[in-house]
This record gives structure tokens, sequence and C-alpha cells, in this order.
């Protein structure tokens, strides 16, 4: 018995030393972490398929990413982000071994290499003013020979060398209104035209000694009508224009740097066509192609600039850039939409009537249109040419197609998430029981034994393997079910392409995708973009036989007053319940407090004419609305008028007859900065969904302070405009920083405090009863954060322990916005070493844990601070009663601890924006960082507290417990026999 | 190494006035604004409130040039349309380097009509919104945009009609006005008549107040002494943190001991009877053996 005491003592004590640890151990990344690479939609694609070496294309992307891809599994080699400025113009591989882009609107060239991409050299290219830009890589056959890389940007002609990227030459042209269409270079030759229009009909072409940058002629020509810019490059001598009015081409010749037109009728070539023809890229050599309307016709330049239709198609038609095949042939691709097949044809540039190649694919409806095709060529086994073609669609998706089937496929429109909510997974079905998923007994032993080991410290190298594989493999962490913590979930993701997303929080797997209907091109709908993510229908009451549903809003066009649309999707199954146009526009949504019966939420669409309209459009809505309607305000901010104001709700709609669902609405209130001073630059609330735990706050002498706790409190931030620029624009004297805590009911400034030499950009979060923001103090040259709490006073006087035992306190009065409030602020500020990207705070569901700042650093890494650093009760010498409560000594920075990195080693390449929800176990938070990369992990900010860690030892602990019961018996069998002898002695 | 704890500790002190100098720049703030440059862009106001800016500005008030001016408050029943409700003056202060501010702010407000207050009646019984409006410009209303601010009219009868105006200004901007009841207003707002119907008004204005600067504690390690401070420092760690490898055994074999000597009591014990009953057991067979002798 004695033992058994010592042994449990033992334990308790064992257990109570474990220090819990606050970062990760190396064998513990990828448990409850993952992590995925994305590039976006792919602009540009150039292969790289030499005889050696793996295949490789080279990729650049609109989110500015350049990537190098294995071509046969579709990963990524390597991959570079450039800044949000730096667009890509356009990429090239130059001397067999560098990647070159043009960026920033030509004005930056760099050289990566290509195996590894490094950057080898870049160099900065000046000039006067915006321009097209163009790049253009020698071709030469020749090794020994320096090839040149010939850019056009910012309406200068460079010269640069490949090697070393030295701008060797560089060419300004005299004319200012010059706009430059195209520079082309004849195979063979030593000089480039340069052919543009300086007006609508004057046609310019220059020559140019490629290696010197010498001009050599000069040619200008009018023509009789207007051009419309637009411009196909046929030949390297021949160009096809089309004029202004957009019914005829006009062939143009460059025969030895002199020019001649020929225009020809597009209605004498086409029969029956009419309406304005657009020109379709092509850089097939004597072939392009026009749309008229729908229809896409294939014209021939034959000798002389004579014009020949030779194919019509109705189908929607993508036409590839030009494969130079065989000696001196050109090859391309042609992709049709047929229903959800795709027919790719490949075919020779000077002999239409024949296909090369002629396949069929079956293609998911979810992805839309094919919106570009590259295409690369191959030795098949039996020696004769394959092809294969890389396909951007509309969801953004990028598919390399081979063989008449998708040989691998990445969905990157992930890399450009727009808005992210998530939904609960459904419940566990009785009758499947968890049992059954699990291993044979063995299985299971074994991995317990394995695990036995490894918390012994036995385990080989081998078994440390075999342990994180049966850790990575526990499908505990990805079954569809919900599960008791409430860590497994679906994040409901809308991207930028208008595809909606299910990604499973255990592992990030894509549980279902739609590509929204109505978020696709229409004729009502010109351009369609997703706008927000709400949950429209979270079933409690009957949850086993009722799927969850979440509402996407969009509208038609970036203008103010665009129609929306509204889309309700199912989030168990994938599928559009309903979805239908509005006919206001969308400005603002309000997602209300109150469900109806059948737990839809009450939504109020508030369009730009101020009108509210309430969602779902069902008199059982309006009903429960008109009750609450008294109590509704809401809030307009205008950033760029530097007004914010406040409005109520009237019961009609004005000008609006017979609409009962469409409501009024008056100002209430109203802030104006004066805008010679101010100019708003950030605003935050708080999060809808926080909990807030307590609202006393207990300080040293068991003292209590009252958060003041509103939901209706906006921080807002406004700078001077001089220093609304870039950092560095202003000087401090002419630059400063206000923030304002508003009541968005009544429109009082609860706080305001001006921050001088200072400016943004401006990150803020606001929780519970504090605002933290992130500036930049130019005084100081550092990036600040400061801290502001505030609290009730009208409340303090409740400390008094017998006014509460006598029932005379106001704790339990209803607060109204239009009693005067009595608040205090504390406030304080600290140094940060980083600039910020993005900032969010933890979330949990009962709001006890203490909160973690998030920070999404310039690294592209998100960081957790202790809301403790930034509590404005610290002091320089803090007393001994203040350290026992938690106040951190004073310091003028913030610490920054390498092990608080919750993207630990890896990066959020691009990094925009972080979520965090709450798991069902208190001291859990899940976070979700998105930019280019995705990247989720669960967090505890005061540790596990109230669960056992994952890596718990069961086994262990039932060994004990059968070892100690095993060890009574025996002890308790040897104790009778003992006595037993004592008895017969 | 004591003496090198002392130094540290008597810098800190002799730092300390310094650093809380720091945090309360005020006084600096006031030094640039009297000697700023003559057509510098417009500065902040000094964040005081204004009964202490017209204390510390009386005497520069023969330098800066006052000028009177006044602006009109107006009000609306519901949604009805704004008519004047009562004048503010104020004083505008000119300062040598050309910004402007607001002080000594007083305010008349014109008495309810009859017809006024029908209407204000009739705002009590329907729990209506009754809105004022400020110009956003004092110099050439109304500026950008009024200013507005409404309140539950119920939350305004007392014995009178008691208002609460505070004026947030920025130079000659008013960027907002909170309106609303001195004190509270629960929320069940019960509909009760003023006994008179006159205005008890209270005005405040504001400013914008300085925000605390970020702490700097650079003087703090003064080059030599840095590396010989860490040194002396080692990060202090509690008695259990240091020695709980070896308290544990300790505890062990104390528990041990103990039980080991809870046990030798009980086999003494044991044990006694033990030795009692040897001898009784020599005495029981000492007769046996008796017997078998006989």
């Amino acid at each position: 018995m004695a033992a058994a005491v010592r042994f449990f003592i033992l334990l308790l004590l064992f257990l109570s030393s474990l220090n819990p640890i606050l970062s990760l151990y190396e064998d513990q990344v990828g448990l409850v972490d993952w992590h995925q690479q994305y590039i976006g939609k792919v602009k540009h694609a150039v292969f790289h398929t030499q005889k050696t070496g793996r295949k490789r294309v080279v990729v650049s992307t609109e989110e500015n990413v350049v990537a190098s891809l294995d071509l046969r599994h579709g990963e990524i080699f390597w991959r570079h982000v450039l800044g949000t400025k730096d667009a890509i113009d356009g990429i090239d591989i130059a001397l067999g071994k560098y990647v070159i882009t043009l960026s920033s609107g030509g004005s930056i060239l760099r050289a990566w290499n290509l195996p590894d991409g490094q950057m080898v050299w870049e160099s900065s290219l000046q000039g006067p003013k915006d321009s097209k830009t163009l790049l253009l890589v020698e071709k030469s056959s020749k090794v020994d020979k320096d090839n040149m890389v010939i850019v056009l940007g910012r309406g200068c002609l460079h010269g640069v060398s490949s090697v070393d990227g030295e701008i060797l030459w560089k060419k300004e042209f005299d004319t200012q209104s010059l706009k430059i269409q195209q520079v082309i270079q004849p195979p063979g030759s030593d000089f480039i035209y340069v052919v543009g229009f300086s007006s609508s009909s004057l046609f310019e072409v220059y020559q140019i000694n490629a290696k010197n940058g010498e001009e050599l002629q000069h040619e200008t020509a009018a023509f009789t009508g207007d051009f419309s810019q637009e411009l196909s490059l046929v030949s390297s001598e021949t160009l096809v224009a089309l004029d202004a009015a957009r019914s005829s081409l006009v062939t143009i010749s460059l025969q030895s740097g002199k020019i001649s037109f020929q225009q020809a009728y597009i209605s004498h070539l086409v029969e029956g066509s009419s309406g304005p023809a657009v020109m379709l890229p092509s850089p097939v050599t004597g072939i392009f192609a026009v749309k008229i309307n729908a229809v896409t016709v294939f014209i021939k330049v034959t000798g002389e600039g004579k014009l020949e239709v030779v194919d019509k198609t109705e189908h929607t038609t993508i036409i590839s850039d030009a494969l130079p095949f065989t000696e001196g042939q050109q090859a391309f691709a042609l992709v049709q939409h047929e229903g959800n097949k795709i027919h790719l044809i490949m075919k020779l540039a000077d002999n239409w009537g024949s296909d090369l190649l002629k396949e069929t694919i079956e293609m998911d409806q979810q992805r839309g249109l094919v919106h570009k095709v590259f295409v690369n060529n191959y030795i098949r086994t039996d020696r004769s040419h394959g092809f294969r073609v890389l396909v951007v669609m509309e969801d953004h998706s990028l598919l390399l197609l081979q063989q008449g089937a998708v040989v691998w496929s990445r969905e990157e429109s992930l890399a450009s998430i727009v808005d992210i909510t998530t939904s609960e997974l459904p419940l566990e079905k009785q009758g499947v029981s968890v049992a059954k998923v699990e291993h044979n007994l063995f299985e299971w032993l074994k991995g317990h034994w394995l695990k036995l080991k490894g918390t012994l410290m036995l385990a080989s190298p081998e078994d440390v393997a075999a342990i994180q594989k049966i850790r990575l493999k526990s499908s505990e962490k990805s079954k569809m079910t919900r599960d008791h913590n409430g860590f497994r979930k679906l994040l409901i993701v809308l991207t930028r392409a208008g595809k909606l997303f299910a990604l499973h929080t255990g592992d990030g797997r894509i549980v279902w995708s739609l590509l929204l209907p109505l978020l696709r091109y229409s004729e009502n709908c010109q351009h369609p973009m997703g706008v927000n993510l709400y949950q429209w229908q979270v079933p409690h009451h009957h949850a086993m036989d009722e799927n969850p549903s979440v509402l996407v809003v969009g509208k038609c066009g970036q203008s103010s007053d665009a129609l929306g649309v509204l889309s309700f999707v199912d989030t168990y199954t994938g599928k559009v319940l309903r979805s239908f146009g509005l006919d206001h526009s969308v400005a603002q949504v309000v997602p209300l407090p109150s469900t109806d019966s059948t737990e839809q939420r009450l939504h109020l669409i508030i369009d730009a004419d101020k009108h509210a309209h309430l969602y779902p459009k069902t008199p059982e809505a309006v009903g429960i609305f008109q009750s609450e309607l008294s109590n509704i305000y809401g809030y307009s901010i205008e950033a760029d008028n530097g007004i914010i104001k406040g409005h109520a709700l009237k019961s009609k709609c004005v000008g609006k007859e017979a609409d009962e669902y469409c409501f009024g609405t008056r100002e209430l209130w109203s802030v104006v900065f004066p805008s010679e001073s101010e100019k708003i630059i950030a605003t935050v609330t708080r999060r809808p969904n926080e909990v807030v735990h307590t609202q006393a706050k207990v300080i040293v002498d068991q003292d209590v302070m009252y958060k003041y706790i509103s939901r209706n409190l906006l921080f807002v931030a406004t700078v001077a405009p001089k220093a609304s620029g870039e950092i560095g624009s202003a000087t401090p004297e002419e630059s400063w920083l206000i923030v304002y805590l508003i009541d968005t009911v009544t429109g009082r400034i609860l706080h305001r405090m001006s921050h001088h030499g200072s400016q943004g950009p401006v990150h803020a979060v606001f929780s519970e009863n504090w605002v933290v923001y992130h500036y930049f103090n130019l005084r100081a040259h550092r990036y600040e954060m400061s801290v502001i709490e505030i609290y009730d006073q009208s409340r303090a006087e409740n400390k008094d322990v017998w006014k509460l035992v006598l029932g005379k306190h106001n704790l339990t009065s209803p607060i109204s916005s239009y009693s005067r409030p009595e608040v205090v602020t504390k406030s304080q500020s600290y140094f940060f070493t980083h600039s910020v990207k993005a900032m969010a705070v933890t979330l949990t569901a009962k709001g006890i844990t203490s909160k973690q700042l998030l920070i999404g650093t310039i690294g592209d890494q998100v960081l957790a601070l202790d809301k403790r650093f930034l509590d404005p009760r610290r002091t320089v010498n803090p007393t001994q009663a203040e350290k026992e409560e938690g106040i951190i000594p004073l310091t003028d920075s913030l610490p920054i601890i390498p092990q608080s990195y919750v993207t630990h080693a890896l990066k959020v390449e691009g990094l925009r924006g972080i979520i965090t929800v709450p798991a069902k176990l208190e001291s859990t938070t899940l976070v979700f960082a998105h930019g280019v990369d995705l990247f989720f992990t669960q967090l505890a900010p005061s540790r596990t507290y109230d669960s056992l860690t994952e890596d718990f030892s069961y086994a262990l602990l039932l060994l004990t417990i059968i070892a100690l019961v095993a060890a009574i018996f025996v002890t308790w069998v040897l104790s009778e026999r003992k006595d037993l002898q004592e008895k017969w002695r | 190494m004591k003496r090198v704890i002392v130094t540290f500790f008597f810098l800190t002190l002799s730092l300390f006035p310094f650093s809380s100098f720091q945090f309360e720049s005020d006084e600096l703030l006031l030094d640039d604004e009297e000697f700023g440059l003559e057509g510098a862009p417009p500065r902040f106001p000094e964040p005081a409130s204004i009964p202490a800016a017209r204390s510390s500005r009386k005497r520069h008030s023969d330098s800066d040039s006052d000028s009177k001016i006044q602006f009109s408050l107006e009000h609306a029943f519901g949604d009805s349309d704004f008519s004047p409700a009562g004048t503010f003056s104020a004083r505008l202060k000119t300062w040598n380097h050309g910004g402007q501010t607001l002080t000594k702010l007083r305010f008349s407000r014109n008495g309810f009509t009859d017809e006024e207050k029908e209407k204000f009646k009739k705002l009590l019984q329907g729990d209506d919104f009754y809105r004022i409006r400020l110009p956003s410009n004092v110099l050439s209303p109304p500026g950008r945009d009024y200013i507005i601010s409404s309140v539950k009219a119920r939350c305004l009868p007392r014995d009178g009609l008691d208002e609460h105006f505070v004026i947030h200004t920025e130079g000659v901007n008013i960027l907002a006005v909170n309106y609303g009841s001195p004190g509270s207003c629960p929320y069940p707002r019960q509909l009760k008549l003023p006994v008179k119907w006159s205005f008890n008004s209270h005005t405040v204005l504001k400013n914008s107040e300085q925000a605390p600067r970020a702490p700097i504690f650079t003087e703090e390690v003064p080059g030599g002494d840095n590396g010989e401070g860490e040194v002396v420092q080692p990060p202090e760690r509690s008695f259990w943190a240091k020695y709980w490898m070896y308290l544990i055994p300790l505890g062990l074999i104390v528990m041990n001991a103990i039980t080991q000597a809870m046990n030798m009591p009980e086999e003494q014990a044991t044990g006694q009877p033990a030795t009692q009953g040897q001898p009784a057991t020599g005495v029981q067979r000492g007769p046996s053996a008796a017997v078998r002798r006989r």
C-alpha cells in the first residue's frame, strides 16, 4: 500500500514538474498545422525542356509570382513573390539558363538562375513616361554570342546584356505622342523594327540597329482613315491593323522599311458578318484571328497582302502561342469548348487543312472556360511528335493536358481569397461507430508500444519515423464529422475567381468546390465579383437533418451602384440552394442578431441610395424585424469624403411602394473631419461573434475596474492628408495621427487622441474594451504600437460588498447608449521592430483564456504577442502586488521571441489576412492565415489547461494502473500467505 | 558585485525623474507653439481643456488677436426641417503662427414656442428623435456639411429640459457634437412631460489630447557597465526551479524514511508480540516437553 502511495505521489510530482511549452518541437510540425503553397492565376508561361535535366515550366502570375514548376507533377521547384506593386509584364528565358522578368511597368528587369531561382542580376530602366511594355530576348543558335535582351518600357527602348544586365544602349524616341505597339526582329537580321502610332492615323516605323541602338531609318505614313490602335503581327514584315470603325482590316507591309497600306472590308471577306470586330492576339506567322460578335474568323495573309478566310467557328476558341516546330515550321493549338468537353486541336501554321493532333478531354464543370493555352512538344517513345498544353481556366486553375488526359492540376484560385467563414461539420450519425474506423487490436497495441518507447526515449530513428507516420495518419483529425473539441470545421472560402471552396481544417484538403454561376460573366453582369460571405443558416434544433448554408454576396462591377447578386450555398454538399440577381446595389451587409423559425439569420442589405432591404423576404422575417425596428442603428463611413454618418431605420421606403421588405433610413448623427487636416485611413470594430467572459477586472489590492464593453464602438484613425502617402513623404512637423473611439448609436466621441509626428499605414484590432494599433513614428524613425483601454466609471461604485448584498447596485440595469457615459481611458505606446501586413486577435469560445495578438510581419510570418505586453498599466518598477497580478515591467519596445512565431519556419507568402475561429475547447483557437499561401494551425494562448496533450501516453497510464492492481493482488496474496504461515507456526 | 548593484540602482533612481519628464511633454509643445514660425502650417491646438488654456494663454492675449464669432444651433423634431434654436458665441483666438482656436464658449438658448412645445410633446409620445445641428466650420458656416446629433426626446425632460453639449473642435472646425442628457437615460424610457419648458444647458468644448509617448530607456544602458551588469545579474530563478532535481530524491528519501518509521513501530508492535510469543511458546513447549519427558 505504501508503495502505491509513493508511486502516486511520484506521478503527481512528475506531472506537476512538466513545464508546459510555448513552442513546438521539431517532430510536432504538421500535427495540427498545415501549409499550402500556391502561385496565383498564370499570365505567362515559358517551357524549358532541354534534353537533359528536369522538365520544367516557368510561369508568372497575377499575384506577382515568378515560379518554376515541375512539368511532370506540377510541384513548385522555386518561387519568388515580388511586391504587390511590382506587377510582372513579361518573362522569357535567355541563354538557356536565365529566366528574365520585366516588372513594375517595364522599369525593373531581373534575371533569375533557372535551376535554383537565385537572382543573378537586376537592372532598373529609366524613362520619361508610361508606355506599353515588351520583352524581346534574342534567340540565336550561336552559343558564344552575347544574346541581348531588348526591352520596351517607360517609352524607351533598351538593349540589355543578358549576361550581366548591363544596359548597352538606350533609344529615346523624338515624337512625344508616339505609342509603340510592336517591336519586331526579323529572324537572322541585326536590326529591329519599332512600329507604333503617333496619332490616330499616323503610322511610324523606326529601323534600329540591334547592336548599338542606332537609328537606321525612320518612316512615317498617314492612313486615310483612323486606326483603332489594335495591331496584330502576321509575319516579320507584315502587320494587320483594325480601323477606328472596326469594320475594315488594314494590312501594313514594311518592305525594307517602306510602308504600304492595303485596306479590306470585313463584310467583303466574311459574308453575313456585322458588328464591330476585335483582334485576338495571335503570334502565329501568316494567320491572325478576328472576333466578330461570337464568331471567330481565322484569316490568312497570302503574298502581297491578300487576305483569305480559312476558317470560321462559333465555339469559344482560345489560340495558344506559337511553337517553333520542325525546320522553320510553327505549330499552334486551338482549344474549343463543347458542353463539358474541350477539343484540343494542333495545327501547323502554313497548313490549315490538316490537324497534327485532335483530342477531346472531359473537363470538370467547376472549372469554367479556358482562358489561356500554352503549348509545348516532346518526342514520343516511337520518335513521333507529341504535344502537351498548359491550360489556365476561368477559375484560375492550372492544368497540364497530355494524351487526352489531365496530368496534373493546381487550384490556383486559392491564392486570391476574398472572404472566409466557417461551418460546422455534420454530427456523427448513430450506428457508425468510431471503433470500426480504428485498426485492429494488434495495430493499436503496436502503436501504443511505439509511443511508449518514444516517451521513454528508447525509440530508434526508424521507430521515431513510424511514430510520426502514425501521428500524421491518425484519421481522427481529418474525419468528416464534428468532434468534441471543435477542432474539425469547414473553412468556406470565397476567391476572386468567383469560386467557393470548402477546406477541411484537419488537413486542408478541398472537400468541395463550386464555381458560382452568378459570379461568372454574363450579358447582364459584365464584371461580376464576389464581395462577402455570411453564415446564413446554422441549424441547432434540427442539426441532425438540416444542413447549414452560407450567403454569398456579389456585385456586377466595381462601381458603388452596381447591382448585387446573392447565392445561398449548402456547406455540406456544396450545392447552390438559391441564387438571384438583385434590383438594387450592395453597399453594406448587416447580419442581424435575430433568426427566423427555420434559423435563417436576418440580413439587412443597405444599397447606395441608403435604403435597407431585408432578407430573407418572408412575412415572418418582417414581423420579427418590425418589433426590433426602433432599436436598429447603422452607420456609414465615407472615407474619401471624411464623413461618418449614423442612421436609424424608418418603416417605409421613400419613393418605393408596395415593397414591404424595403426600409428607409434617416440620418441621426454625423462626424465631419476637416478635409484640410484629417483623412480617414483605418476603421475597426469589434468582431460581432466575440464573447467577453467578465466585465470586471480585478486589479491590485482587490480593487475592481469595469471594462466598458459595447458592441457599438468604432475605432477610427485619421492622418494629415499630406502624410497619407508613403513613409518619408512628409516631415514629422506636418504629419499627425489622430485616433477616435466613437459610439455608433449616438455618434458620441468617447476618446480622441493625437500622435504628433506619426503616420500610417495603420493596422488595428479591437477586442473587448481595448484597441491596439500599429503606425509609424517619424520622430523616432520607428514603428510603434499603442494600446487604448476603456473603462466604465459609472459602475465603479459597485465595489462595496454591502451594496451587492443589499442589492443597491446598478449591475443588472440595462445599458443605454443615450446615457452619458462616464469612461476613463488608459493608453500606452511601445516601439515595435517590424512593419505589419495584417493583425488579428485570438478568439476563444467563452473568452476566459487570455488574448494574444497575431501579427502578420513583413517577412510573411505570423507572430503571437501576448496582450500582457500591451497593458497600459505597465510601469517601470511594478510593485510586488502588481507583479503577482501579472504586470510585466515596462520596456520601451515590444519583445519579439523567436519561438512565438506560430508559423514556425514556414512563410505565408504574400500574407493578406489572418482569421481566428474559436474551437469548442476554451483554451484553443484556430488560426487561418492566407495570402498567396495558406496556413492553418491551432493556438492555445494560455496553454492547453483544459485537456491532455495529444502525445499523452494513455498506454503508460493504463499499464501503471494494471501494474498497480497486479501489485496489490500479489502483495495481498503474499501477505495472506504470510499470515497463514504465521498462524501455522 | 554589491557596488555595481548599488550604482545601478542609483542610476535608475536618477533616471526616473527624467523619464517621467518625458512622459508629460506638454511643456515642450507649449514652447513649440510660442516660438512657432511665422506662416507655418496650422498646428494642433494644445490638448488642455478650455479653462486651462485660458489661464495659460492670458499673458499672450495682447499679442494674439481675438475676435468674437457666433454660430447658430438649429433643431428639428423627428423628420421635420431644421429651424434656429439658439446661438453659440465664442472667442476666436488667432495665434502668431496662424493657428486658430475657439475659447470661451457661451450659449444662449431660445425657448420653445407653443408650436414647438406641441411638436416636442408629440416626440415624447412617439419616443422619437430630437435632432440638432451645427455648422462644421464656424468661420464659413455651414462648412462642408452640418454636424448632426440626435437624442431620444424622452431623455431630455427632468424638472426642466436638461441638455448637455460636448463640442469637439479642431481649430475653427467642429468635428462632432455629442448631444444628450447630462445624466443617465435608463432604457425603458418613461413618458414624462417637463414641469418647466425652459432649457438647462451645459456646454463643453473639447480638443484632442496628446497621446503618451513611447518610453525611451536608452540612457539606462550606458556603455561600460552594460557587460558587467549582465554578468552580475543572472536570470533569477525560484528556489524550486533551481533545486528540484535534488529536492525530489530528498523528498522521496524522507518519505521512504517516514514510511519506514511508520512501519518500524508497527513491526515493533508486531515484533514484540512475536518476542513475547517466543517465551510463550517456550513456556508452552516447556510443559509439552515436560509432558513428553514424563
